[in-house]
């Protein structure tokens, strides 16, 4: 029998109806057409499917859509204001930082939560914490470049 | 994945009540980084998930002069933030962020860590260091294990039916006790361990160790204490010769298997290597005071 689940996507109210058995990553994209979030591995190893619940980021593929009762979810759609990038979306554009661009919307989801919970990471800190985000393309180097450069802009910008 | 019901009961009892009045076969679901993969293989019959993240008591930590009170289903993101505990259990909290990504640690709990029992989880040595008791609910009342007996088999551990882990404690250590963890990984992050090794150490004024606890991971079926391994510490100033004992006694005491990841020989060996260090960052620690 199919759920019906209240929720919070990007601050607005939303509701949605779902088997149990469907996970969050699912809900999104087939459920809700919120195609920005990614499915590589759907087993919660690549970090494509980053999302934060509840101030926590996860991989929406390890969460089930009827967990999302009551809750508050980010994704990669709530990130930029209406016409306008978000700092870390734009340094990703200017560092070239992606290719196919798969992992992209994971990691930008991830660094925006890595830099509201450590504005100032060291370079060895932002690759742990991103560590779960895989690119199989760009060899993380450029990636790393962004993220380095969108906390410096920020803390500038605070 | 299988057909679900699901269901997030608010109080204990309520989740014990749908656990044993199921008609069909039940699970306990805390942050379901393990379940979820493990219902995506299935093929046959439906499963009824009592998710237990809504029950406040599952998913909140007090650290007392009793010692720690662990909400099975608490996420590890939040349990490492907490520098209280950091603070009493530097080994227990290691072993929490040594599991998966940040990702994964937004969901995964160690009581699901603990109850899934898979014989590289990260955090049972390291439970088992710290003299950890599982307060298991049920049907019939209540009961208590130490987390070395609570885990039975690779994958098993002792619930029965109806059953479900409710708190993890760890009695308050004496003074000048601490803990370490150390586990080896081919990689340096998002890796399962090849071998660990949690060493808890209690010290006296003079720096003499007079109690120590030392469990090993991924090298048995089961993590494993090793009391041998202790007793070559205490009575000792974690001198050479009292580490080399120690070590030889996990290795002795590890049935390791050989896989991709490392032959049975290069476990036996490398958790005597951890078990050395970590003894040794265990009593820096305890040495170093509260
Ligand atoms: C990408 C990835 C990387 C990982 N890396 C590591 C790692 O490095 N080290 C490591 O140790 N593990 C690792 N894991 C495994 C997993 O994340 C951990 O075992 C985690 O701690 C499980 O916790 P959970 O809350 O998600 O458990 P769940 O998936 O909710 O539950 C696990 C099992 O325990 C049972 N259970 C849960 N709570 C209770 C309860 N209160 N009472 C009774 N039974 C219960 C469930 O029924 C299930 O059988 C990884 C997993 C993924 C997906
Ligand atoms: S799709 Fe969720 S982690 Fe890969
Ligand atoms: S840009 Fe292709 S996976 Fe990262």
């Amino acid at each position: 029998m199919k759920a019906h689940v209240t929720t919070r996507i990007n601050q607005e109210s939303v509701e949605f109806l779902c088997e149990p058995s469907e996970t969050l990553l699912r809900v999104l994209r087939d459920n809700l057409g919120m195609t920005g979030t990614k499915e590589g591995c759907g087993s919660g190893d690549c970090g494509a499917c980053s999302v934060v619940l509840d101030g926590e980021l996860v991989c929406s593929c390890l969460v089930l859509g009827v967990e999302a009762q009551g809750a508050s979810i980010e994704t990669v759609e709530g990130v930029a204001a209406s016409d306008e990038l978000h700092v870390i979306q734009q340094k990703f554009l200017e560092h070239a930082a992606l290719q196919c661009g798969v992992c992209t919307p994971g990691l930008i989801v991830a660094t925006k939560a890595l830099l509201a919970e450590n504005p100032s990471p060291t370079e060895a800190e932002a690759r742990y914490y991103l560590a779960g985000n895989l690119c199989r393309c760009t060899g993380y180097d450029k990636i790393i470049k962004a993220v380095m450069d969108s906390a410096a802009t920020m803390r500038e910008g605070a | 994945m299988v057909a679900l019901t699901y269901h997030a009961p608010t109080t204990l009892d309520e989740a014990v009540s749908l656990l044993s009045n199921a008609t069909l076969p039940a699970k306990v679901m805390s942050g379901g980084t393990d379940l979820i993969i493990q219902m995506q293989r299935m093929i046959d019959s439906e499963r009824l998930i009592v998710d237990v993240k809504k029950i406040p008591e599952l998913t909140t930590a007090s650290l007392s002069a009793e010692g720690l009170t662990l909400g099975p289903a608490l996420c590890c993101s939040k349990f490492t933030r907490r520098d209280d505990i950091k603070q009493r259990f530097p080994g227990l909290v290691e072993a929490a962020y040594l599991i998966g990504s940040t990702q994964v640690q937004g969901r995964a709990s160690i009581g699901g860590n603990l109850c899934n029992a898979s014989p590289a989880a990260d955090t049972i040595p390291a439970l088992i260091a710290n003299n950890a008791i599982c307060r298991i609910h049920g049907a019939g009342g209540e009961r208590r294990i130490a987390v070395e007996k609570f885990v039975t088999g690779v994958g098993q551990n002792c619930l029965e039916e109806g059953e479900l882990l409710a708190s993890i404690e760890i009695p308050a250590p004496a003074v000048r006790t601490k803990d370490a963890y150390l586990r080896f990984i081919p990689r340096t992050e998002m890796d399962i361990a090849v071998a660990g090794a949690a060493v808890s150490v209690t010290l006296d004024e003079q720096g003499t160790c007079i109690a120590a606890r030392v469990a090993i991971g991924a090298v048995a079926p089961t993590a494993l204490l090793v009391p041998a391994a202790a007793e070559a510490l205490v009575g000792s100033r974690l001198e050479d010769g009292a580490l080399a004992k120690a070590s030889a006694a996990v290795s002795e005491a590890a049935s390791p298997i050989t896989d991709r990841r490392g032959t049975a020989d290069f476990r036996r060996h490398v958790v005597g290597v951890l078990t050395k260090r970590a003894a040794k960052i265990a009593a820096e620690r305890a040495g170093e005071g509260e």
